[in-house]
């Protein structure tokens, strides 16, 4: 579904991102680890299309289709829906507002937000003195309208306290299987691509693959789970090292 | 009270000539004098449908549904007046000095006949208007609309306008400037004294939509008492040559409060010299300045001055100004603190729309163009909220038929 190919990308002539590869495929749930300034937001972002990330290399291929220099709103039209760690405030837009807008009309606000607990938010100005809870919720209730087929979700569990993180974790769960059966094959349900620091969202989601990102680039591939692990008992040093005995 | 006049009369003819502190200088003496003999009109509902759809543009309805009255002036013509509401009055400005002796100690007493030579000419033309009153403790059921337009050629429109709010009284006011359709050219010098008295609200709503060649000099003035509360939107939208308005508000009781809103769009060629200022001098008082401004080609000057000469006095100014495509945008904000104890605040941002706004909103779905609308008429939304549902509709729709319609 997802085909990232020898990604390079810069921001204001800096490279942030260099030779990255990386799959989704249809009904994954991939993770990407990595240290603080790794890129993973970088890579996120140049994923979704934001234009101060140029690709100077490489390519992003998005159902088989090449999508490396479209715009944003082509993306998210072709099943492309981003959960941002900080979004802009966007004073004087109503988070009902966009919430219709991005379910193109088809969903009601009212019961959509019910589920997320955000009622008494809709008539609020979209991220504007949320706090990182509700900025969370806020995202999802706005993915979940918009119902993309590739979700990428910028650390779910930051700046979250101990009781939203189940919501949160329960809903990203929640919207990842909706239309899977029990008992059929999993590439039914929809794609994504989570960025986790801690691995708490783990707790709640099935991930199916891991990356770990390190100075810009795609350090190994592996078992999440696993990788977790090794993360938390090592730190990403260990990783590093590996890398370069390869 | 004659030499009172012969004062007034005095000042005015030694300012005839004097320029304004701000904005285009207009030579008076270009201007014919409008007219005061324009006939009457019985019935709105009897103007041309060209003339009906200038009303509506301007938030004044021609079949007065939803209205406690309606007054219109033409030139300088009382063209129409008519009531429904028990709780208000509503005359002309002449017609209220006959009536009231007491009206005296109002007239021409907030704004100074010298001020400029608009105000000057006002005074010497001895300028006719609406004056509207609610007793004290009373209420208007509905909002009162009126309307100013002008409709002749190359004239000059001058306006005596007086709102008096008894204590503890509540009254919403709409009122629409305009020009008739074909009338490109003119000036339009209008004079408005408001009163708030003790626990009264006033909320002012005042909607411009001139033509290319037009100046706008409104010069307002507002006396808010203790506990008094005075809310004013204003709002310009259309193409106009220039508009130069500094309303001030003098909040002289304890607790008084006010809250000015300025919306407005600068096409190519248009200059909008727009200020709001609040001067607090009595303990305790409170107010709110807030601009929201676009250019799409022409001049934008956000003022925008607080004054505090009393205790606890609290005030917060926020000019915001966008910059689409060409045209400049000029944010000067003054805060003056005369004494301690107070707190004045403010936050002036002029510039482009975000990318990162326009993008997050793109990552929904939207196209660039739905999201910079949805970005502009959430911009200029925050500037009129606190207004009453159904006016607010209107405004919205202004906003969405001028800004966005083609």
């Amino acid at each position: 579904m997802l085909k990232i190919e020898d990604l390079t990308v810069e921001v204001n002539g800096k490279t942030l991102l260099r030779d990255v590869n990386l799959e989704v495929k249809k009904g994954y749930t991939n993770v990407l680890f990595g240290p603080n300034g790794a890129g993973k937001t970088a890579l996120m972002r140049t994923i979704m299309g934001f234009s101060e990330y140029k690709v100077v290399k490489g390519q992003i291929l998005f159902n088989d289709e090449n999508i490396t220099g479209m715009p944003v709103d082509e993306r998210a039209r072709r099943g492309l829906g981003i959960m941002m760690q900080r979004p802009p405030d966007m004073s004087g837009i109503k988070l009902k507002d966009l919430v219709r807008v991005a379910s193109k009309g088809k969903k009601d606000p009212e019961t959509l937000a019910e589920k997320l607990d955000m009622k008494r938010f809709l008539d609020r100005d979209v991220n504007v003195g949320f706090s990182g809870g509700e900025i969370k919720r806020s995202e999802l209730l706005q993915l979940e309208a918009q119902d993309p087929s590739l979700y990428l979700l910028d650390e779910p569990e930051s700046g979250v306290d101990l009781v939203s993180i189940e919501q949160v974790g329960l809903t990203i769960k929640g919207l990842l299987e909706e239309g899977i059966c029990p008992g059929e094959s999993c590439n039914k349900g929809k794609s994504a691509l989570i960025i986790t620091h801690t691995g708490q969202i783990l707790d709640y989601v099935k991930a199916d693959r891991g990356y770990i990102l390190c100075n810009g680039t795609v350090m190994c591939s592996g078992n999440p789970l696993k990788m977790l692990d090794e993360i938390k008992n090592r730190g990403y040093e260990e990783c590093i090292k590996c890398r370069l005995m390869m | 009270m004659q030499t009172d006049d012969v004062n007034l009369k005095k000042r005015a003819e030694s300012a005839a000539s004097k320029k304004a502190a701000f904005g285009e200088d207009f030579e008076l003496e270009k201007y014919e004098e409008g007219s005061k003999l324009s006939k009457p009109i019985e019935n709105l509902q009897t103007l041309d449908e060209d003339s009906k759809k200038t009303l509506l543009q301007v938030g004044v309805v021609p079949s007065e549904e939803g209205r406690s009255g309606s007054f219109l002036v033409v030139d300088n013509t009382v063209s129409h007046s008519s009531l429904k509401d028990k709780n208000v009055e509503l005359m002309s400005t002449h017609k209220a000095l006959e009536k009231y002796e007491w009206l005296k100690d109002y007239s021409w007493k907030l704004v100074q006949v010298d001020a400029d030579k608009y105000t000057a000419k006002a005074y010497l033309e001895d300028a006719d208007g609406y004056f509207v009153r609610v007793p004290a403790g009373k209420k208007s059921a509905m909002p009162v609309q009126t309307c100013l337009m002008l409709g002749s050629k190359k004239v000059s429109q001058t306006v005596h306008n007086i709102i008096v709010v008894e204590e503890e009284a509540s009254l919403d006011i709409i009122t629409g400037c305009t020009s008739k359709k074909g009338v490109e050219e003119g000036l339009h010098l209008g004079i408005t004294e408001m009163y708030v008295k003790k626990g009264a609200t006033l909320n002012f709503t005042m909607i411009h939509n001139w033509a290319e060649q037009i100046g706008v000099r409104p010069r307002t003035v507002v006396h808010v008492e203790e506990g008094g509360t005075y809310i004013s939107n204003y709002i310009c939208l259309k193409p106009v040559r220039s508009v130069q308005a500094y309303p001030t508000v003098k909040l002289e009781g304890k607790g008084a409060v006010t809250r000015l809103s300025t919306i407005a769009i600068a096409h190519p060629g248009s200059e909008l010299d727009l200020g709001s200022r609040a001067i607090f001098n009595a303990p305790e008082t409170r107010a709110e300045l807030i601009s929201r401004t676009i250019t799409i080609g022409g001049r934008i000057i956000a003022r925008g001055e607080m004054i505090a000469n009393a205790k606890g006095a609290k005030g917060h100014l926020e000019c915001k100004g966008l910059v689409l495509g060409k045209g400049s945008q000029l944010a000067i904000p003054i805060l003056e603190a005369n004494i301690d104890d107070v707190e004045l605040t403010h936050e002036a941002a002029v510039g482009k729309i975000a990318k990162d706004q326009v993008e997050y909103l793109m990552a929904r779905g939207l196209t660039e163009e739905e999201a910079v609308g949805m970005i502009v008429r959430g911009f200029l939304d925050v500037g009129i909220r606190g207004i009453p549902d159904e006016l607010r509709n209107e405004i919205e729709n202004t906003i969405t038929q001028t800004a966005f319609g083609s």
